[in-house]
């Protein structure tokens, strides 16, 4: 079962500028797991000890998943998983 | 400095600047031989540092031709410049349209709003990179309807700082002032106030503050190896840059709430943090110091629901 990431600009450099990546993942947590595997480097920027860092929002479709079930929260074949820093500044350039 | 925050004005335009700075004892407690303070930039009436560089823009452009009261003043930002270009345009009877990402916070929308300001939305994936573009497509597309103060390349920006935040500085701490921290965004602020800084006598030590890394949570500053370089900066200016990790600055801001009183924004929280470390530093090498850290703004600006949040209870 597939489902869609959708990465923001400054997280891009670790994708090669895809700004969408296809992952199998039955929950949000296996998927994330998925794009680390995929792409190193994404789950220290994403996750802390603490589960989802602080500034970080993680929607699946339109719902933030810290009202969800979190990282456990359930994903269906092609949901759209959207990581949303909670800030406007700092985008990347290329 | 009393004095001046307390004289008569003719137009909120001149309330700008003449903020005050105070001693920080408890979050400095581990270094109580060296003086920090905070140049407390919230005590402008936009209730942000962009005051000065937004005021000053606006009049040099109004003095020199380049806007007109037929014009519609355009700009990209994440908020607290377009909240000062929202209050000077109502004072200074200027249209004001803003870009700006849409993640950005709901009160800060309000609040241009509230000054009869237009708000144009851009890609939240895209940051602020993505509204400065959009903005440049606009005004490419009808050149002569527009003045666009470009924050990032304007030299009134780093003026602003030039005359008034390094002079308050200097005239305020004098021969004391050893250190100045403050964190890069347009890098108006530290462009300006180290250029002035530097004039001084006696060596005053500047130091930049930026997100450890591309992706961080201190709206309003820029990780710059990874961002457009603003055309104001210059690598010189400053004589070192120093990283703070999203959490070091968020819980220095809550630190400072608590312990002293200062509810600031989570970018000053960053400068403010590496502040300390500073002066704990000094404090480990029995060297003397007195640090002045910028503090941009208030932390209830970062209060309020983004767009997806709406079921955030604050």
């Amino acid at each position: 079962m597939e489902v869609i990431i959708r990465i923001p600009t400054p997280l891009r450099a670790l994708t090669a500028g895809a700004d969408e990546v296809v992952v199998p993942g039955e929950t949000v947590g296996a998927a994330l797991d998925a794009l680390e595997a995929k792409h190193p480097g994404m789950r220290e920027r994403l996750l802390d000890e603490k589960g989802v860092r602080r500034f970080i929002n993680i929607y699946v479709g339109e719902e933030d998943v810290r009202f969800l079930e979190g990282l456990n929260t359930k994903l269906k074949a092609g949901d759209q998983v959207s990581i949303v820093p909670a800030i406007a500044g700092g985008a990347a350039s290329s | 400095m009393n004095l001046l925050r307390s004289k008569r004005i003719e137009s909120v335009v001149h309330a700008v600047g003449n903020t005050p700075l105070v001693r920080l004892r408890r979050v400095t407690k581990n270094a109580p031989d060296i003086k920090v303070y905070v140049k407390l930039e919230f005590a402008n009436p936009g209730g942000s540092v962009k005051d000065r560089a937004a005021s000053r823009m606006m009049l040099d452009a109004l003095a020199d031709g380049r806007l007109t009261r037929d014009k519609i003043l355009i700009d990209s930002t994440s908020g607290n410049t377009g909240v000062a270009y929202s209050i000077f345009g109502a004072a200074l009877g200027v249209k004001v349209r803003l870009v700006m990402p849409s993640n950005v916070s709901r009160a800060r929308k309000d609040i241009a709003c509230a000054f009869g300001t237009e708000i144009v939305y851009s890609d939240p994936m895209e940051g602020s990179d993505g509204a400065i573009y959009l903005v440049r497509k606009l005004v490419r597309e009808d050149p002569d309807r527009y003045f666009y103060p470009d924050q990032y390349s304007n030299p009134s920006n780093p003026l602003a700082h030039y005359d008034g935040t390094g002079k308050e500085l200097l005239d305020c701490l004098g021969d004391e002032l050893t250190h100045f921290v403050a964190g890069l965004g347009t890098t108006g602020t530290m462009m300006g106030t180290a250029r002035r800084l530097k004039e001084h006598k006696r060596p005053i030590r500047c130091i930049a503050i930026e997100p450890d890394d591309a992706f961080h949570g201190l709206e309003g500053l820029k990780h710059l190896p990874s961002s457009l370089v603003p055309a104001i900066y210059d690598p010189s200016r400053a004589d070192e840059t120093v990283r703070v990790s999203t959490e070091n600055g968020w819980d220095m801001a809550d630190a400072l709430a608590r312990e002293e009183g200062l509810h600031v924004g989570h970018s000053s929280g960053a400068s403010v943090f590496a502040a300390v470390k500073l002066a704990e530093q000094l404090q480990r090498e029995q060297k003397s110091g007195c640090i002045v850290a910028l503090v941009a703004d208030r932390g209830d600006r970062y209060f309020a629901p983004l767009k997806w949040e709406k079921r955030y209870v604050w």
